[in-house]
């Protein structure tokens, strides 16, 4: 039987590794209300471009991130202002925008997943990089995780501070808590949510990226992405980092326990009881407040 | 409101005419184009497999014969003209498409989609058609019995009882002669091949005198491999086998060269014969088995990879690929021994005849092809067939693999 | 519906029952496949319309009818394989609702998708390791007609509880509920026993359905039957043709299936990104569904 630490060490790796595919996400939904369905092909679309630099440009993915990322931040900003902006101002209430994000990212899905089709075909892709054993704790990770990990903590704290030290990062506190309050306080709350949406894609990118460092992936995985990330946010509590990181975690660290010591086969069953099992203790998420 | 109203009979008639129109202006007679439709993953998750197995084979095969001036049909040579579907790895889709290809477009002849399920799903019509199809991507143990019940279905691919079977034919002797112990750790992902070969390993593990000590099966689209090598690695088996598809493949032999891990024989499954494979794992690769292999040294072969690379940009991989390829030069050359577009001789022809291609001459018995390589190795940087042993090309199975090396 | 509206329709399905004679190849694969979403669009709109509950949990039920014929097709006779299906549809459905009581809005929406995933990996689990292989093979002899009929009959049953149920206590109680839930708790309407009653009979229509379309394939296993484009598939033409209505799905079923198909015969190395841009369009130019589209040029044509 594995020894406790290297589980626990694995487990938190992993779950990291969750926490920040979904932090894009919390920003994306908690904040900007915008149900992006087509979140993972976004993922997939930044390890391509990390592979792309990887082998075309011989840019490392970490590198690439300073290229990815702005980027990325610069096509969220305009997919929010031309395709999303016209869906918000037609909306007369949170649900009808609900509703509206859903079936617009669904049809923004098909696209972004055509154009890597197009552009990349649809067969497996991998690239080695970093691919040196890390032992830490009894278990032996590869460097490129663990520098993926360290990477997301990082990028996950400079978004914590951006959120709480500075007065762009309040005000998007303030719409993620109550968008009508926001207003009265005289936010522009427009302004913030495409600027939340933005952030958010970058972090997407920043997730895709580093996680291309280290998994298999093709055009069509898109949706395994976006289904995890979708778990994490709610399970967190909608727009609340904290909760995508403990919620990411959690997860990680289940998979890696049924994995060790009961059966791997049963990972993903577990993983998805723990969610439901949280849901229905905590219908708002871990850190949520209680809707209505 | 009247003229929204023609508005919306226009739409309905011009999307009618959209859905129908491949069917319309056929001519009557002997043919000015050979007609041959294939519905297969462009998109899903089938389309890994589909991509780098399925459609380049499809597209070679079609642009030599057209540069070859078309199928001969009697004295005169035909082109052939395709119509392609994206069934989106979806059952339902493929079964509509194939439907598609052979009523609304009434195509002379249909090539199978990729995979197992999809192949299953189809064959039903392609049976009440009369078409033949010529499975080249499905493994499946019920075959023998599927070739039975559609007689116009081939089955090219073997079964995981073979696979398995095959495995332990290398292992057994090599247990005789000291080079290993009994002990083997088998894992398999939790969808249809892997349980087939994990089933198929099982039993000729333990006839050959082996013993499991671990046998877990995960889900697909498990990321992270770390605590299930973790766990097969101790006890120090003296084989590791792993029924995996081509990411889980990756992943797990990626984690046992991080980790050190380094069983006597290390074998995995689906993906381990793709050129990816060694593209990224390099001088590694060296010693590890697989399912499938090539007789690599064949000028049938060489010459085929070479096509390949120049058509597509990527060489074929070590398994399905060369089938895939022979399966269409079967067909190609029962329609050419039959002259002319007549399918149930075209099926007969499949199902007696002998073919020249270019995994050496075919001929099917119950509309199975039994001679396939069920295990192959990477040596000096190829994937050669080993098993079975009496195949022209086996080579000897390197017996232990060398350790990993630190890149 | 009116009950004339209701009579028409029905004798409208009593007329499509005809489309086998007439085709059996393509156009009945076709028209086979407008009928299994008109169920599953409807079945999933007889829930979340009035309620405004949105579930991604249609392809836990259409799973869990595919896989009972899987694993029952052969043993038992065909009337009793489809009770067996609705009838577990029905108890997972009511362990659900009573679940997920407490959850709202997109809470409920990922609970629901969360439920398929569990379902799915749960079945393969117990196939790999109890049953000892994965996939099943289905040999029943149910012709592609009867396949198509037995759509249409759901169609029909289901238009008929749908008519029957805007008439009834049970359907004012709904409504209410769908325009605030705490008025309805207010005036007495025991909310959750009527959400849980609906969301049931959804369920029972949507694992039926499942059912009758498993002998199409041969072959079933969890990804097949549990998955979960089904669920986005029907959710998108129900938002899209109008929720709020019985016919409405079946507003946004037709022409999608339609597009879909067009889209797929003519161009299947770009289908992906000309379905996508289809479907934005559609959001931008029919704001809100096919039904809010017809009711506009009706009001003026009648201006």
């Amino acid at each position: 039987m594995e020894a406790v630490g290297g589980v626990l060490f694995s487990g938190i790796v992993l779950g990291g590794m969750y926490a920040l595919v979904a932090m894009g996400l919390t920003l994306q939904y908690g904040v900007a209300r915008i149900m992006n369905l087509a979140y993972g092909e976004f993922v997939v679309a930044a390890g391509f471009a990390a592979l792309w630099l990887f082998t075309a440009a011989q840019v490392s993915p970490l590198l690439g991130l300073l290229l990815v990322m702005p980027a990325a931040f610069l096509l969220n900003l305009m997919i929010y202002r031309v395709l999303l902006l016209p869906l918000v101002r037609r909306a007369r209430s949170p649900g009808a925008l609900e509703t509206d994000s859903i079936l617009a990212t669904f049809g923004l899905l098909f696209v972004v997943q055509g154009v890597l089709l197009a552009a990349f075909g649809g067969a497996y892709q991998n690239y080695s990089y970093l691919s040196v054993p890390i032992g830490l704790f009894g278990a032996t990770v590869t460097a490129n995780r663990l520098v993926a990990l360290l990477f997301a903590a990082a990028i996950g704290t400079a978004l914590w501070l951006w959120l709480a030290r500075t007065r762009a990062g309040t005000a998007v506190r303030a719409v993620a808590v109550n968008p009508e309050a926001a207003q009265l306080v005289a936010i522009d709350v427009r302004r913030v949510a495409a600027l939340a949406f933005a952030v958010g894609g970058a972090m997407v990118a920043a997730g895709g990226v580093l996680v291309s460092m280290f998994l298999t992936f093709n055009a069509a995985m898109g949706v395994v992405f976006t289904m995890k990330a979708l778990v994490v946010v709610i399970m967190g509590g909608v727009g609340n980092l904290m909760g995508c990181l403990v919620a990411g975690l959690l997860l990680g660290l289940v998979e890696t326990a049924v994995a060790s010591w009961v059966d791997p086969g049963l990972t993903l069953a577990a993983t998805y009881a723990l969610f439901l099992f949280v849901l229905i203790l905590r219908p708002a998420g871990l850190f949520g407040r209680p809707a209505r | 409101m009247t003229g929204f109203t023609i508005g919306r009979r226009a739409a309905l008639a011009g999307a009618a005419a959209c859905l129908a129109a491949p069917a319309i202006g056929r001519a009557q007679g002997t043919p000015a184009a050979v007609r041959i439709g294939y519905a297969i993953s462009k998109t899903g998750p089938n389309a890994g497999g589909a991509s780098i197995t399925t459609i380049p084979n499809y597209e070679l095969w079609v642009r030599e014969v057209n540069e070859a001036g078309g199928l001969r049909l009697g004295d005169r040579r035909v082109r052939i003209e395709v119509v392609e579907y994206d069934d989106r790895s979806i059952s339902e889709d493929a079964v509509r498409a194939v439907e598609r290809l052979v009523n609304q477009d009434r195509v002379d002849f249909v090539l199978p989609p990729w995979g197992t399920a999809l192949n299953l799903a189809v064959a039903p019509i392609l049976n009440r058609a009369g078409y033949p199809q010529l499975a080249a991507t499905a493994v499946t143990d019920r075959a023998p019995q599927l070739g039975q019940r559609w007689s116009n279905s081939f089955w090219l691919l073997g079964t995981g009882q073979d696979a398995g079977a095959g495995l332990a034919e290398v292992l057994g002797p090599a247990k005789q002669a000291g080079l290993i112990g009994d002990t083997v750790a088998l894992v398999s992902v939790a969808d249809g091949f892997g349980i087939e070969l994990a089933n198929g390993m099982r039993p000729a593990l333990q006839r050959a005198g082996f013993r499991l000590t671990y046998d877990r099966s995960y889900p697909v689209g498990t990321q992270d491999m770390a605590p299930i090598l973790a766990e097969a690695a101790r006890g120090n088996p003296e084989v590791f086998v792993a029924c995996s598809y081509p990411p889980d493949t990756l992943a797990i032999t990626e984690q046992a060269r991080v980790s050190g891990f380094n069983p006597k024989v290390f074998y995995t499954g689906v993906g381990t014969a793709f050129p990816l494979y060694k593209q990224r794992f390099g001088a590694n690769v060296e010693g590890v088995m697989g399912v499938g292999g090539v007789d690599a040294a064949s000028p049938r072969f060489q010459d085929y990879k070479r096509r390949h690379l120049a058509a597509s940009g990527r060489e074929p991989d070590r398994w399905a690929s060369s089938i895939v390829f022979a399966s269409l030069e079967m067909l190609q050359q029962a329609i050419e021994r039959v002259g002319r577009i007549d399918r149930a001789a075209v099926i007969r022809e499949l199902q007696t005849g002998s073919f020249d291609t270019v995994i050496g001459t075919v001929r099917l018995q119950n509309n199975l092809l039994t001679d396939t390589w069920v295990v192959g190795q990477w040596q000096d940087g190829e994937f050669y067939g080993v098993v079975p042993t009496r195949k022209q090309g086996a080579r000897q199975p390197i017996v232990p693999k060398p350790a990993w090396r630190p890149t | 519906m009116s009950g004339t509206a209701l009579a028409l329709a029905l004798a409208a399905l009593l007329a499509l029952g005809t489309v086998p004679l007439l085709d059996d190849g393509f156009w009945l694969a076709l028209a086979i496949n407008i009928a299994q979403y008109a169920v599953l669009a409807t079945a999933w709109a007889l829930f979340s319309g009035p309620t405004r509950y949105i579930s991604l949990a249609t392809a836990a039920f259409f799973g869990i009818g595919a896989y009972t014929v899987a694993v029952l097709g052969e043993a038992l006779p065909w009337p009793l394989v489809l009770l067996a299906a609705g009838g577990i549809g029905v108890l997972v459905s009511l362990l659900v609702g009573l679940a997920t009581l407490r959850l709202s809005g997109v809470y409920f929406v990922v609970f629901t998708f969360g439920l398929a995933e569990l379902i799915r990996q749960l079945v393969t689990w117990f196939e790999v390791n109890v049953a000892r292989s994965i996939g099943r093979y289905v040999f029943v002899d149910i012709t592609q007609p009867q396949i198509y009929w037995q759509l249409l009959g759901l169609f029909g049953l289901l238009l008929v509880i749908g008519t029957w149920l805007s008439r009834s206590r049970l359907g004012f109680a709904l409504r209410v509920i769908g325009e605030d839930e705490v008025v309805a708790r207010h005036a007495g309407i025991d909310t959750a026993r009527v959400k849980i009653a609906l969301f049931a009979l959804s369920a029972l229509f949507l694992s039926l359905t499942g059912a009758v379309m498993a002998p199409r394939w041969t072959y079933i296993d969890p990804a097949i039957a549990f998955n979960m484009t089904t669920s986005f598939q029907v959710l998108i033409m129900a938002l899209l043709g109008g929720a709020q209505s019985l016919l409405g799905p079946l507003l946004g079923v037709i022409p999608l299936v339609l597009l879909f198909e067009v889209l797929g015969a003519n161009f299947p190395n770009h289908f992906s990104i000309l379905l996508g841009a289809a479907f934005m369009l559609v959001v931008y130019a029919v704001p809100r569904g096919i039904v809010g589209l017809l009711a506009r040029a009706r009001r003026r044509a009648a201006a």
